[in-house]
């Protein structure tokens, strides 16, 4: 028996994500009285693999295969089905994102696995395998069974946090099956932004609505985001607009965020905006309108210009850091 | 070619969610059901797609599982252009029963490209569109913000964490669309009104169900604690509250 999760790297590396899904995993293998065994695929060093052991994995399975470089879902489901029943997993776990939600599906069917999607917390019990989540866009919360035996559940970034137990990972090779059946989709172009803090890895996020007014205005705003190492995000229409680039875009029909921080200006807070951002640990609203309705989702608020607030943040945050 | 769109129907986004039953069970009354705002994206795609010379593509057909109170959505989806529907007869409940259904009423009618918006806007799963590939064996491609035709072949961009990448794909394949797939959903005519009326609905029997996850109980989240305000004149408070007392920043 065993709780698998799959550790996902960026070019060789793990990231805070790999290491909060390895401590989830672990928190539910202590309820299930089991071990904790990861899944890389790709070249990873001996030194971050073993790593993982401080986060709660006993093992690492490690797979190497030229054709898994690129991210081809059939296969990818393939290499966690051979490696969940290997290890008799009993819970798959990973992450609520891009990967997550192209390969768990494949696997739901492989394992006949229930499939818990974007879970913030614990199950409530393992028997039954009660997990507490949100539904309805965030307007209200489900608690639901999976009556399977092997469940599967993909975790929200940053909604869990990293736990060190301490430990070391024992790496073992692992060799899947894979038929040129399962490669039936090819990369041909890839365009990647670089240098800018992901949206979804962001702890503190600053983002910006129409009431910023226009696609001018945005310089104040990027500088306090640099000042607070925060990436940024806006609501729909401004990246409707074109003010902003799409991949910016929170809400329901964009990035489902849950950062530390989330300062909203000029954001009026409407249901499918909130549906994107409402897991925040904390919101800041900025708006000049004091019934807007994204003062009854945020913390902290001001009543107030954007453009007069943001040089004040900014100099705020600067004289606080020491800068 | 032929596509086919799966489609959902959801509560009106804007609806106010309430439960009954001991909050068991959504309360449907007076709510507005609208077709899954992606999956009417995906079928404005297809019809694009249709329309464009020489693209091959001949039929843009929709499914849904549901019983026939979902009918006036599928109708919607036949007046906005699609040229035929199938209704699996059973209620819809997760999304492995719903993927089985799919699959199994179509896997041998033929269709090239099988399009699922990301994410129904009900029980947030986005799960549907990988299953029912696997259900099938056929590959799938998610987070496809890009769909066309190139000389018979089907060429697709997705988004990834930080970037896009182009993708050749041998059909049948599904496509889990998302922003961008189309920008605006197309409002049906008068005349496609007119027309849907009389467009093949097939009904279909569902295979015995399935079901692999429960949805027990509902609750409405806690109320929020008061926004605290701060003046506008004092910005420099609202920095030192998140460094001492949200400790934050
Ligand atoms: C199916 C569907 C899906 C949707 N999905 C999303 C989604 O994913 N994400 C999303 O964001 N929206 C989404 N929307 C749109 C959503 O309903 C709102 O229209 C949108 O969020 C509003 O954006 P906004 O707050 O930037 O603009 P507005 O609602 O126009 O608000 C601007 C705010 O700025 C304030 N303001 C103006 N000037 C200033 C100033 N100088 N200083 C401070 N404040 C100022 C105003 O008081 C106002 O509150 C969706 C809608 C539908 C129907």
């Amino acid at each position: 028996m065993s709780v698998l999760v799959y550790t996902e790297n960026w070019d060789g590396k793990f990231k805070k994500l790999s290491y909060e899904l390895v401590s989830y995993a672990h928190a539910i293998a202590g309820m299930l009285d089991t071990e904790t065994v990861a899944v890389s695929v790709g070249d990873v060093s001996d030194t971050e693999l073993t790593a993982l052991g401080k986060y709660g994995a006993s093992r690492v399975l490690s797979v190497q295969d030229a054709r898994l470089s690129q991210l081809v879902n059939q296969a990818y489901a393939s290499v966690l089905y051979q490696a969940a029943i290997r290890e008799n997993a009993q819970v798959v776990v990973m992450a609520n994102n891009f990967t997550g939600k192209a390969v768990a599906p494949r696997l739901s069917v492989k394992l006949k696995a229930g499939v818990g999607a974007g879970v913030a917390g614990l199950p409530l019990s393992v028997e039954p395998f009660t997990i507490h989540k949100k539904a309805f866009n965030g307007k209200a919360f489900a608690t639901i069974v999976i009556k399977s035996p092997v469940r599967i559940l993909t975790l929200l970034q940053n909604s869990f946090g990293v736990k060190e137990t301490g430990g070391v990972a024992a790496i073992e090779e692992f060799l899947p099956d894979l038929a040129e059946h399962d490669f039936r989709t090819s990369v041909e172009e890839v365009s990647k932004i670089t240098g800018k803090i992901l949206l979804t890895d962001a702890e503190v996020v600053v983002s910006g609505g129409r009431g910023m007014k226009g696609p001018e205005n945005w310089a104040p705003l990027e500088e306090l985001a640099r000042v607070l190492g925060a990436a940024t995000a806006c609501s729909r229409p401004v990246s409707d607009e074109g003010w902003r680039p799409h991949e910016e875009h929170t809400g329901q029909t964009g990035k489902i965020i849950a950062p530390n921080l989330y300062m909203a200006f000029g954001i009026s807070g409407a249901i499918q905006h909130l549906a994107g951002v409402s897991s925040s640990k904390c919101i800041v609203a900025i708006n000049k309108d004091p019934d807007a309705p994204i003062f009854e989702a945020a913390d902290y608020g001001i009543v107030g210009d954007a453009m007069k607030v943001l040089p004040e943040m900014i100099a705020a945050v600067r004289e606080m850091k020491g800068e | 070619m032929k596509i086919l769109i799966c489609m959902s129907n959801v509560p009106d986004t804007t609806t106010k969610v309430r439960f009954k039953d001991g909050n068991t069970v959504f309360d449907t009354t007076g709510v507005q059901w609208i077709i899954n705002p992606w999956d009417e994206l995906a079928l404005t795609r297809a019809l694009q797609l249709k329309e464009e010379p020489g693209s091959g593509i001949e039929k843009v057909t929709v499914i849904t599982v549901g019983l026939a109170d979902v009918e006036p959505t599928i109708r919607k989806a036949l007046a906005i252009g699609a040229d035929d529907a199938i209704r699996v007869n059973s209620q819809a409940t997760d999304a492995y029963d719903v993927a089985r259904q799919i699959a199994e009423a179509i896997r041998s009618e033929g269709y090239d490209l099988i399009m699922c918006g990301i994410e129904s806007s009900d029980y947030n799963n986005s799960m549907v569109g990988g299953m029912i590939s696997e259900f099938l064996d056929i590959p799938s491609v998610s987070s496809v913000s890009s769909v066309t035709v190139e000389n018979g072949r089907f060429k697709v961009k997705r988004e990834i964490d930080g970037g896009k990448e182009t993708l050749s794909v041998t059909a049948p394949f599904v496509a889990i669309v998302q922003k961008g797939i189309a920008l605006e959903p197309r409002i049906p005519s008068m005349r496609g009104i007119m027309m849907a009326r009389t467009k093949p609905l097939k009904v279909v029997e569902p295979v015995a169900p399935e079901v692999l996850v429960e949805h027990i109980r509902y609750e409405l989240p806690p109320a929020k604690a008061k926004c605290r305000m701060v003046a506008e004149d004092n910005v420099r408070e609202l920095v030192q509250l998140l460094h001492t007392e949200a400790k934050i920043i």
